[in-house]
């Protein structure tokens, strides 16, 4: 029996900059995990993906990834998705200073 | 010290030329990322967790101070302020914009380093003994021939899109710094009736099917390693897999088609590739790099202050005790600068820490620095009467750190705090042990033990060759650290074992400590070292130390 879909966000690495970015549902890329666009159905989520991938000058590597309803907006559930919204343990660098 | 020649200056001002035109292109939408990034690999370009990663060949580990100072203006310029010195003999820095990465390659260049072949089913940078030209032990400078092999394999037509990456390691002493065995060819300088040599290891490799580098010649003489080599390299490129890249290395090809087969075909290859070398090109292109690596004028000068320093400081001495390794020359030491000091990264240096060990190189280290696979640096020429002088700058840059071959000397690699691939964090895990011990004040009471610890089933951290061995792997959805023990990366190479399931994040320190308390408990003496101790007794003690419960739960 195929499991049941768990509701994704689309995310990527900018083109440029290199760091993590998230789609909206306004077809923006965020910085902010809280602002993507959490998709609970998976043929929409299919779709995103692909319009997402198009974007070939902007951001590089699109995925689905797991992640929940928060108060704030979608939250990561898996830690690498955790780790990507913030960077590295051993230094204050990245999205933990940035944002 | 290699120096480049008028055509390497030109071939790499090309090569970036071309990769600074690629970024342009890729840039404004003309390439795909599946076209580039195999571009961008080739020049060691990686897009890592949260930025694109840089990786920066320091061939056969050695750098003048020039250089060094080049890598601290890199790490100011275009990253954070600081590099990460990898298992490979390589720095990397975390933090490159795209667009930078051309100006970065272009400064590169103007002290003689590149990127070319960090990356890419190509063969890598070679990595060499860190002391090699330095170590008492040595039959020959290892460093002449990987210059060679890294001009050989430096874009060389046949060998750009293999089955997958190949490495070549190489010692020139019998106690083997340098893993070869552990690499997809191993070379091992040997003396044979006054003749120099080479043994060649094959089908060495850690990743997730490790396996020790089987010998597929004993005796290899000088003249004719290019040609075998490249045979060698040749019949894997042909007949290795390509169907799947996790049994395209080297040794699946000497463990599926064995290695009795290999030598015959590699040999049968060598007989029609030899003629090809008949001039003897390769041969004096050696000789004539054999210059460049020529012995510095060792001062000849008492080491009387030395001797008084160290009979009088006792911070002074509990680091010359662990850091120093004897030297070739009368009166010098070779310095191993950790890059470990307890609770920071394994491997990181800042820009500043690169200047000071530039500047030292320079004044009192016949202008030579190495990087080991420990992912330490290395000042291997140094008269011992500079020792305090040198010891009291290390100290005030925070390099004093006594530790090498202690327990937190740990090899990391970047783990989930940097890597795409990884599985689990491995960076925090170092800092945590080492920080225990520190707090516990046993390390220099355990003495000899080699912590190595790998962020995913890949490997870089060394992980099956660390007396205790740590494995991070996603384990639905969690964190969890496998151990192994009793590997050694020497010439006695071995894998470690694993002793049983896997701990927690907030485990995993606890459990090293038991280890570690476990051999305390056992050893015969404080001289038995931690391996000779578990050669001794096995795992057994361990795992009953570890899995106290195991038995009322198998019952």
């Amino acid at each position: 029996m195929p499991r049941d879909f768990t509701p994704k966000v689309i995310t990527a690495n900018h083109l440029l900059e290199g760091d993590v970015v998230y789609q909206t549902a306004d077809d923006r890329w965020t910085r902010y995990h809280a602002e993507a666009e959490l998709i609970t159905d998976e043929a929409h989520a299919q779709i995103r993906l692909l319009d997402a991938e198009r974007q070939v000058d902007t951001i590089v590597g699109a995925y689905l990834a797991d992640a929940q309803d928060g108060p704030k907006g979608p939250e990561p559930t898996h830690f690498r998705e955790v780790f990507r919204t913030r960077g590295p343990s051993n230094y204050a660098h990245g999205k933990q200073v940035e944002l | 010290m290699y120096r480049y020649s008028d055509f390497d200056r030109d071939f790499l001002a090309e090569r970036n030329r071309q990769f600074r035109a690629q970024v342009e292109r890729r840039i404004d939408g003309s390439l795909t990322e599946d076209e580039f990034k195999p571009l961008r690999l080739m020049n060691g370009l990686y897009l890592q967790l949260h930025a694109y990663m840089l990786r920066v060949a320091i061939p056969y580990g050695t750098l003048n101070s020039a250089q060094m100072r080049q890598l601290a203006y890199l790490a100011e310029t275009w990253d954070k302020g600081y590099g990460h010195f990898t298992t490979r003999q390589n720095i990397q820095y975390n933090w490159p914009r795209l667009r930078d990465v051309p100006d970065m390659l272009d400064a590169l260049a103007e002290v003689g380093l590149h990127a070319i072949q960090t990356s890419g089913n190509t063969i890598r940078n070679v990595t060499a003994d860190h002391f090699a030209g330095a170590a008492a032990d040595e039959v020959a400078d290892p460093r002449p021939v990987a210059e060679l092999l890294r001009q050989w394999s430096t874009d060389h037509p046949e060998f750009q899109f293999m089955p997958r990456k190949f490495k070549i390691a190489i010692t020139g002493a019998p106690n083997d710094r340098a893993v070869t065995a552990a690499h997809d060819i191993g070379l091992r300088i040997v003396r044979k009736d006054g003749e120099i040599g080479y043994q060649v290891l094959v089908g060495g490799g850690l990743g997730r099917t490790p396996m020790i580098g089987k010998v597929l010649a004993e005796f290899i003489p000088a003249d004719d390693l290019l040609p075998y080599l490249e045979a060698t390299v040749a019949v894997w490129n042909v007949i290795g897999r390509r169907d799947n890249k996790y049994k395209a290395r080297i040794k699946i090809l000497v463990h599926e088609f064995g290695l009795e087969n290999l030598k015959a075909e590699v040999e049968k290859e060598f007989a029609l590739r030899k003629p090809l070398y008949a001039g003897g090109k390769d041969v004096a292109l050696l000789e004539e790099i054999k210059t460049h690596f020529a012995a510095p004028a060792f001062d000849a000068a008492p080491t009387d202050a030395f001797d008084a320093f160290y009979a009088a400081d006792p911070i002074f001495r509990s680091w010359a005790d662990t850091n120093l390794s004897e030297h070739r020359a009368e009166g010098y030491a070779i310095v191993t600068i950790s890059l470990k000091k307890q609770g920071d990264t394994p491997g990181d240096a800042t820009a500043d820490q690169m200047r000071v060990m530039a500047d030292l190189a320079q004044r009192y280290g016949h202008d030579e620095l190495r990087i080991s696979h420990e992912q330490n640096v290395i000042l291997p020429h140094v008269h011992k009467r500079h020792l305090p002088q040198i010891h009291a700058e290390l100290r005030a840059a925070g390099l004093a750190t006594a530790n090498i071959g202690l327990i937190s000397d740990i090899i990391a690699c970047p783990g989930m705090d940097y890597c795409a691939l990884a599985t689990a964090r491995s960076i925090p895990v170092a800092q945590e042990i080492a920080t225990r011990f520190e707090e516990l004040k046993l390390e220099h009471e355990v003495g000899p033990l080699k912590i190595k610890i790998s962020g995913c089933i890949n490997a870089c951290g060394h992980h099956h060759v660390g007396h205790i061995g740590i494995l991070g792997l996603d384990r639905a959805g969690v964190e969890n650290y496998q151990i192994t023990l009793g590997g050694d990366g020497t010439e006695d190479a071995v894998i470690g074992t694993r002793t049983g399931p896997g701990f927690a994040y907030d485990e995993i320190v606890g459990a090293v400590e038991t280890i570690v308390k476990t051999y305390l408990g056992l050893r015969e003496s404080a001289e038995e070292t931690f391996l000779q101790a578990y050669a001794r007794v096995g795992i057994e003690p361990f795992k009953a130390a570890l899995y106290p419960e195991t038995k009322t739960r198998a019952a």
